[in-house]
């Protein structure tokens, strides 16, 4: 019980400091430049200065910690990676040549780009399908809420879930694992899902399919419903079959959206590790950049120049999105 | 109660848009005057301009003799009724109306028999618990005029308040508007509207304004009767005057203008000398065109090439050889011409409007 | 849309393709719930889809030796229960190892040294012999097992595997991950929305750009300068404050990106007539703003929350990885490592782990969606 009043003080202190910044820097910003019972000149000035003031006060504690948790660790990171394990020698280009001549880092740039391909394609395919079909069933909300459901499970969580599919049990027992007793039942050889080189790929990301498809799904299924009926209409009318109006008529009007899903789970894709940790920590030929950089930051005492080389890649992977981002965001702006 | 005073007005965007050009303009104490010009004229810029939304480039601005340029919106002693009424959805009707006053850390008290005088007057008082959302378009629009009212403000500003509402709700709430401006002799009110109907039945003074100038500044039936140009003559009156190309043939005390190079018209309209022999355009109002009598001399001649029957009056369309436009002749009454009929139309001479060729009207000059 | 005249036929194609989607999306993780509530015997010896139906298991009992027996009408006998008062039917036994099914229940075996077995369905046995037994007998038996649910497996977890620490520190970790990162986020929302400043949209850009650098980026200069500062003060370097600091800022791209959508769309002439009205940014922010953009608020807290509560990098770096402060995720991990193959801890420390954000899935789930959209649709 201890621990938990401790953990109830210390949760309550936080979010307490946190909002007694905001009104506290209001407050002493408004008792300093005053906006009543002062000259008509005296207030326009100070409600002027106090206007350019504000909006720092506002955005401060988000700038500060933007810049110490985000943009500082990148350019902390491009640094590190010209030093050594432990970040103090300087060694020039020998991390990057290391990483360029590592088997490991080949492999697991080479299962990145599979995750890459697969992942994004197959989570927006099975959304789309989906959400196209949940939109005409009568309980098409239930059923999408289901499958929905999976993003609300860790990476860990659902690693174990499918650690438990992916079971094997040798010999002539029974098999406790779904996929191996379905291949049993159907007369076929048990296997060792997870250690079967190249194709052991696979099985992980169905774990990250069976996660995305719901954030795709809802996504999508929100685009097709914007599609205006008018068109569909329209394109009944002259004659166009259903599989003609789905792919000539509702996905060119939703490709904006499919863009935007697609790169949301590419990011992930990117950034995901917990899988391939939880499942197989990068063996039998499974490692991505993501894990492998956890390891060398951890494992064996860690080398600092390694894994922030390792960084840098997956950064640079993401910046051609990030720029598209931004354009999209300015134009965006601008249309306003 | 105030005065509104703009000199030298200004707006320009950062990208060197000049939005609005050089306006004066002065507003009397208890006048209702309307800003009035098609959308993108820069109406609704001005106003925000005067309330203080939006920040005044050059020139200065004065509310109750006191130069406001540089004060924010809620120290000019200015209230406005936004076109989508800008309700806060979250607050019931009475702290709607009270917001500004709690803002302002005005006694309890007072803040309730303010707002219960404006709601009573309104006739709002039913509706004070109640939310924006369960309110009909014509009382949410009552609430915002409230809202301004317990302000008790030296300048009302209304843009575009009755565009939201249906027809009918429409005419009632102008009607409103106009019984609120009587209760109210002192205040100055300052409204935006596209509708030039509005405009004429609201306005003391219009104030008619196009691509970020003003083109005249009159009561309503001083525009109507004398626009001081082109733009003006057409914006004003539907349908709007006919305003066709001239010739000015004979210069001087009586304008001897020719149209479409046949009909010779002689205007009692003064013209400088120096414009004999220069283009310009002749408008006449399609209500001002009435059919000749037989042997009577027509001021224009053509065959009607559309008719439309409005019950209460016909529009005759009259294709004149020469213009490119039709020429547009409102009949009271249903009339038995038909479409492909020639006819003779004519005017008084003193409802005819002659605009030298920069369209500034000679009458005016 | 038009699906009315469609056949049934098709109909029924699409009733049927969503009904199997949605049962491959849902069994793997019914799968996990059914195998933690199991018997741990019988979770390890078959598939949890037999679950319901009973299992027949062949096995060996050993009854007890001379100190039970007891002597009657001059023979010695022993009594008991095959299945140890548990529920179930004994179909077969047998006195042999060759021949465990030789007889059926009701039956008496005899064996070679005269001694003579009775076994009822119910599992009471009844052995007798005309010496004293020296040591206990062997019976052979298959016994029809029905179904056992047990929370047994729970309270192992949550007594022996500390899951129930890794619980509260999954909780003191992300309450205040979550509430604070809103906080932040929703003032900096407004500025960048609706404040005039320099540099405005120079800053909309930069978080923009920060919404996809990757997390790992930031791990080792962050490690780093929290342990000069741990030692610079003198103390513990992986702390709370320092995690939630970090999930703050690690959420705010998202966080600022979704609610400035959010604020930037609610009507500007609200904002300006509260402006008219008097009221200054932070009245109008407090007064206005909160109130209205409530659904933006809370479709972001669920965002936050899912997401710190099921993190396991973060955690796993900034707060360390020692037995008192490990939060679920990472006590997760550590036991597929540890206790790789006993799936009944496996399954019931998972179905732990996932409770939590499952509830608050299902229960906001209107709010999560609105979220997502407010984010990528336009």
């Amino acid at each position: 019980m201890g621990q938990l009043a401790i953990a109830f003080v210390t949760m309550t202190l936080g979010v307490l400091a946190c909002a007694g910044y905001f009104y506290g820097s209001n407050a002493l910003l408004d008792s300093i430049f005053p906006s009543k019972n002062r000259p008509a000149e005296v207030i326009a000035r100070n409600l002027r200065i106090v206007n350019q003031v504000r909006p720092w006060l506002f955005l401060g504690p988000a700038l500060l910690l933007l810049v110490f948790y985000l943009f500082y660790p990148v350019v902390q990171s491009a640094i590190l990676s010209f030093y050594g394990r432990t970040g103090e020698e300087f060694v020039g280009f020998a991390n990057y040549i290391w990483l360029f001549q590592s088997g490991e880092f080949l492999e697991s740039f080479r299962n990145n780009m599979l995750w890459l391909i697969v992942v994004p394609t197959l989570s927006t395919f099975f959304g789309l399908i989906i959400a196209t079909m949940t939109d005409r069933i009568w309980w098409g909300n239930i059923a999408k809420s289901l499958i929905f459901m999976p993003m609300a499970i860790s990476f860990i969580g659902a690693s174990i879930i499918w650690k438990f599919i992916y079971e094997y049990r040798s010999g002539g027992d029974e098999q406790i694992g779904l996929l191996n007793a379905l291949v049993v039942f159907f007369g076929g050889e048990p296997q060792t899902w997870i250690q079967i080189p190249f194709w052991n790929n696979f099985f992980l990301m169905i774990i990250l399919v069976w996660i995305q498809t719901g954030f795709a799904m809802v996504i999508l299924s929100a685009a097709l419903r914007g599609i205006p009926d008018e068109t569909i209409e329209a394109a009944v009318l002259d004659g166009a079959s259903g599989l003609q109006i789905f792919f000539r008529i509702m996905v060119p009007q939703i490709w904006g959206t499919i863009a935007v899903v697609w790169t949301t789970i590419t990011i992930l894709v990117l950034k995901v590790f917990d899988i391939v940790l939880a499942m197989t920590n990068g063996q039998w030929g499974t490692q991505v950049l993501a894990n492998q950089m956890f390891s060398w930051l951890f494992q064996g005492g860690g080398d600092y120049g390694r894994s922030a080389v390792i960084a840098l890649v997956i950064m640079a992977l993401v910046v051609p999105i990030m720029v598209w981002n931004i354009k999209n965001a300015n134009a965006e702006m601008e249309g306003r | 109660m105030a005065n509104v005073k703009l000199t030298n007005v200004k707006k320009v965007y950062s990208n060197n848009v000049e939005v609005m050009r050089d306006i004066n303009l002065d507003i009397k104490q208890g006048e209702f005057i309307v800003f009035v010009g098609p959308s993108g004229c820069g109406k609704s810029t001005l106003l925000r301009m005067i309330s203080g939304l939006e920040d005044i480039s050059s020139g200065t601005l004065e509310i109750d003799n006191q130069d406001v340029t540089q004060v924010p919106p809620s120290l000019r002693g200015v209230a406005m009724v936004f076109q989508s009424y800008a309700l806060y959805p979250h607050m019931t009707v009475y702290d709607n109306m009270a917001f500004s006053l709690q803002i302002a850390k005005i006694d309890k008290k007072e803040v309730d028999a303010q707002v219960r005088r404006a709601a009573e007057m309104l006739q709002l008082t039913p509706y004070l618990d109640r939310l924006p959302k369960a309110l009909s378009g014509g009382q949410r629009q009552r609430v915002a005029i409230g809202r301004a009212i317990v302000r008790r403000p030296k300048v009302f500003l209304f843009d575009e308040p009755l565009s939201n509402l249906d027809a009918a709700l429409r005419v009632a709430t102008r009607m409103e508007i106009a019984n609120l401006k009587e209760s109210m002799p002192d205040s100055t009110m300052i409204y935006v509207t596209h509708d030039q109907v509005e405009a004429m039945t609201l306005a003391d003074r219009i104030v008619l304004l196009s691509a970020g100038n003003i083109e005249q500044v009159g009561s309503p039936l001083d525009l109507y009767a004398n626009p001081e140009n082109v733009f003006v003559a057409k914006f004003i009156g539907s349908p709007a005057m006919n305003v066709m190309p001239c010739i000015v043939e004979t210069a001087g005390e009586n304008t001897q203008i020719k149209v479409a190079n046949t009909f010779s018209i002689n205007t009692p309209i003064a013209s400088p000398a120096g414009d004999s022999g220069k283009p310009g355009f002749f408008g006449v109002r399609p209500e001002d065109l009435a059919l000749a009598q037989d042997g009577e001399p027509a001021l224009l001649e053509g065959e009607v090439s559309f008719v439309e029957s409005l019950g209460e009056a016909t529009l005759l369309y009259i294709t004149v050889p020469g213009l490119e436009e039709a020429v547009i002749s409102k009949q009271q009454g249903t009339l038995q011409i038909q479409k492909g009929d020639t006819i003779r139309v004519t005017a008084v001479p003193e409802k005819l409007h002659l605009f030298n060729q920069d369209e500034q009207s000679y009458r005016c000059l | 849309m038009v699906t009315s005249n469609k056949g049934s036929a098709l109909n029924l194609v699409v009733h049927a393709t969503v009904l199997f989607l949605v049962i491959m999306w849902t069994i793997p993780t019914a799968g996990l719930f059914i195998s933690s509530i199991r018997d741990k015997d019988q979770l390890s010896v078959s598939g949890w889809w037999t679950a319901l139906s009973a299992s027949e298991q062949q096995k060996v009992y050993r009854t007890a030796g001379a100190e039970s027996e007891i002597q009657e009408n001059g023979v010695y006998v022993l009594r008991g229960n095959l299945l140890e008062g548990g529920s179930g039917e004994v179909t077969k036994f047998g006195i042999s190892s060759l021949k465990p099914e030789a007889f059926a229940p009701g039956q008496e075996a005899k064996s070679r040294r005269d001694v003579r077995f009775k076994v009822m369905e119910n599992g009471d046995y009844e052995v007798i012999s005309e010496k004293s037994f020296r040591r206990g007998v062997r019976i052979f038996y298959t016994a029809e097992i029905p179904p056992r649910f047990t929370l047994d497996n729970y309270r192992t977890v949550m007594s022996s595997e500390g899951l129930g620490q890794s619980f509260i520190n999954s909780l003191t970790v992300t309450i205040p991950a979550t509430v604070i990162p809103i906080l932040i986020a929703a003032f900096a929302a407004y500025a960048l929305a609706w404040m005039k400043f320099p540099g405005r949209a120079l800053l909309i850009a930069g978080v923009v750009g920060l919404l996809v650098v990757p997390l790992q980026m930031s791990l080792i200069p962050l490690l780093t300068v929290y342990s000069k500062i741990g030692a610079f003060f003198g103390v513990d370097a992986k702390g709370y404050v320092g995690i939630w600091l970090a999930h703050t800022g690690f959420g705010l791209p998202l966080a600022i990106y979704l609610l400035r959508n959010y604020i930037s769309g609610l009507p500007g002439e609200i904002i300006e007539s509260a402006r008219v009205d008097g009221a200054s940014d932070f009245v109008i922010f407090r007064k206005i703003i909160l109130p209205l953009s409530f659904p933006a608020l809370a479709s972001f807290a669920i965002f936050q929350f899912l997401w710190v509560w099921n993190d396991l990098l973060i955690a796993t770096v900034f707060l360390g990885n020692t037995e008192e402060s490990l939060v679920l995720t990472g006590r997760l991990r550590e036991l597929l490592g540890s206790r790789g193959g006993n799936w009944e801890i496996l399954t019931a420390s998972a179905f732990i782990t996932i409770i939590i954000p499952l509830c608050v899935f299902f229960g906001l789930q209107r709010y999560l969606v609105r979220g997502l959209l407010a984010g990528s649709v336009k």
